[in-house]
């Protein structure tokens, strides 16, 4: 064991390597062929939108891990891991086991209930005008607060790597994304978050193997040689990120449920031919998830051991060069430049995904549902939704450079909040209870999405770490704890205050659908 | 000739309307299994994340333990949090893949 490279930061980041460029433009070119394939096949909204349920459980596993596993987790959880050891394992453990939960309470209704997104289950018996309208809130407000985290989060790290400009990085993101949305639609984005699991599953694992190399294949001689590296830190005893139990609860609550609220993953369920295929499909993709937040575990401490700590700091103050860094020390340039292609691959894939589900809302949802009510030619649908992907394509461009240079980090966790308390509930409440009602869904969906969004703003996560104010109104830096158990409060209340007998017949009908989908009486 | 004579009950168990009946009574109870099922599961990966992570708000240096040199309790029970996501999962997914399947298979293929 000898710790390699502890001097000078001599690194190749930042100067755009023949390399590098050679894996994003294999990626680019592959990418682009798969939705010129796709393009051709893609000509109706069962297509567009689900890839006409033509995609398989072990593909759509890879593809929902593809979704999920965000640059974000991939390069913060390794700089977490890498600058404060035990603590990553806090979000890695959080971001898994929201999946269980998919399959056990969400996956098959929603199924054997929607047709597109978690909205048509949502409004099956009720009313749809209102129901969706909400619906379309909550994942509108999920995927926009989504999005400007993982635009600004490539255009930083796209700088940092590839030393190109913020601006021309968040454009090209913008619109090689918007190529794949647009024209292949979601058989492209599938393909593309297949390919990208695989490249990141493999990239993670190859380095974690030449982490572990050195250490006997044994990770516990790695935890050891990062314990007497830095003795004065106990790098395997939890730290700072968790002080105040409640605010631990509550942001394990908001990344649990979150994961099962989030639009661009329930989407991916309408993909694949039955509710058994959904079934499958987290099965592999918990099985995914788990390996990769397990190898992002070993990458952090291997970055710590090889790297060191004020290597991987003065870099990047939060870490998140820590897993490219390990690369070029282990692999070099080449290595580094194979790391950097896929997690521009991976932010590419995610920002896809999201743009897709905000499509759907905007177009199958809000314009054809409620605005046409329904009665609306195939190809004029698919048109809006196409218009509707150039439309969220430019203003997730726009917002990335307006927030250019901010602290974004909390964005995902208000993302994860919202879609637990604005989604989450409503979707469970319209499955399960047969009392629930429009009045009950709108203001249980209206509450999530607007009280979560009040209180992060009060919270200590805006107003002391960005306003740099004293404290703060709100205690806690997620609201979880307070907005998914009022949400489903507000959701019952407001059912039993409003009796909507239709729905409460429809009911029936839903108990068949759940188990036995579309295709029966 | 006793075929077709109106109103002879040669057998009562196959009316329509009782197996209309015994169709309901058969999913209420797959339903409700599989419902249970779902929600026992559901709450225990709930008591394992956040029985971990309470651990972790109250009880720092014991998850600090060590339990060999260079593996602390907490570490090991954090990959313990994952594993058993995985467990919860493979149970469930067996069960539905042999039992629930089956009988909503031949609940489907009932007239």
């Amino acid at each position: 064991m000898n710790p390699v490279q502890t001097s000078a930061p001599a690194t190749a980041l930042g100067n755009v390597s023949t390399e590098a460029i050679v894996f994003f433009f294999v990626f680019i070119a592959i990418s682009l062929g798969i939705t010129y394939w796709a393009a051709r096949r893609t000509k109706s909204t069962v297509q567009y939108y689900a890839a006409g349920h033509g995609i398989t459980g072990f593909q759509n596993g890879l593809a929902l891990s593809g979704d999920y596993m965000s640059a974000a987790s991939f390069l913060g959880i390794a700089g977490l891991v890498s600058l404060s050891g035990f603590d990553g394992l806090i979000y890695s453990t959080g971001w898994l086991v929201g999946w269980p939960l998919i399959v056990f309470l969400i996956a098959e209704p929603l199924r054997n209930l929607g047709k597109y997104t978690f909205a048509d289950v949502v409004a099956f018996r009720l009313r749809a005008t209102p129901a969706r309208i909400a619906a379309a809130i909550g994942t509108l407000a999920t995927v926009s607060l989504y999005l400007i985290a993982q635009m600004v989060g490539a255009g930083n790290l796209i700088k940092l790597m590839f030393g190109l400009p913020y601006e021309v990085a968040v454009v090209i993101v913008g619109c090689v994304m918007l190529l794949y949305v647009l024209f292949g639609g979601m058989l492209a984005t599938t393909w593309v978050q297949i390919i990208k699991a695989v490249l990141l599953l493999g990239g993670a694992l190859i380095l974690a193997i030449m982490t572990l190399w050195s250490f006997g294949m044994n990770p516990i001689a790695l935890f050891q040689a990062a314990v007497h590296k830095y003795p004065a830190q106990n790098v395997l005893a939890p730290g700072k990120l968790v002080s105040n139990p409640w605010d631990a609860i509550s942001l394990g609550l908001a990344l649990m449920l979150g994961t099962a609220g989030l639009p661009h993953i329930l989407m991916r369920f309408y993909t694949v031919p039955d509710s058994k295929a959904a079934r499958t499909s987290v099965f592999y993709a918990t099985g995914f998830i788990g390996f990769f937040y397990l190898l992002t575990f070993i990458l952090g401490f291997g970055a710590m051991v090889h790297v060191g700590q004020s290597v991987i700091s003065s870099i990047d103050k939060g870490g998140n060069m820590a897993a490219p860094l390990l690369a070029e020390s282990l692999g070099g340039t080449a290595f580094l430049g194979f790391i950097a292609a896929v997690a521009f691959a991976t932010i590419l894939a995610v920002v896809a995904g999201l743009t897709l589900s905000g499509a759907a809302a905007l177009s199958h949802d809000l314009w054809v549902n409620v605005v046409r009510k329904g009665e609306v030619p195939e190809s004029e649908q698919l048109k809006v939704a196409r218009v509707a992907s150039v439309a969220l394509a430019i203003v997730a461009m726009i917002l990335g450079i307006a927030f250019k240079g901010q602290n974004v980090a909390y964005m995902v966790g208000l993302a994860f909040a919202i879609a637990a308390s604005a989604n989450f509930p409503a979707l469970i409440l319209s499955i399960f209870w047969k009392k629930f009602t429009t009045g009950g869904a709108l203001w249980s969906m209206l509450f999530g999405t607007i009280a979560t969004i009040v209180l992060i703003y009060f919270s200590p996560t805006v107003q002391v770490d960005i306003l740099k104010n004293a404290s703060a109104p709100f205690p806690l830096k997620n609201p979880g704890i307070v907005t998914i158990p009022l949400s489903f409060v507000i959701g019952i209340v407001a059912s039993l205050l409003t009796k909507e007998k239709s729905a409460e017949e429809k009911f029936a009908i839903v108990e068949e659908r759940v188990h036995f989908g579309a295709d029966t009486h | 000739m006793p075929e077709d004579s109106p109103g002879a009950p040669n057998s009562p168990n196959h009316t329509p309307e009782v197996a209309m009946e015994d169709r309901k009574e058969t999913l209420r109870k797959i339903s409700s299994e599989r419902w249970r099922i779902a929600i026992i599961l559901s709450v225990c990966m709930l008591v394992i994340y956040f029985g971990f992570i309470l651990l972790i708000a109250f009880d720092k240096p014991l998850m600090g333990s060590l339990i060999t040199d260079g593996l602390s309790l907490g570490i090991l029970l954090g990959a313990l949090v994952i594993l058993s996501a995985w467990v919860l999962t493979t149970v469930y997914v067996r069960w539905a893949n042999r039992v629930y399947d089956e009988k909503i298979a031949q609940l489907r293929s009932k007239p």
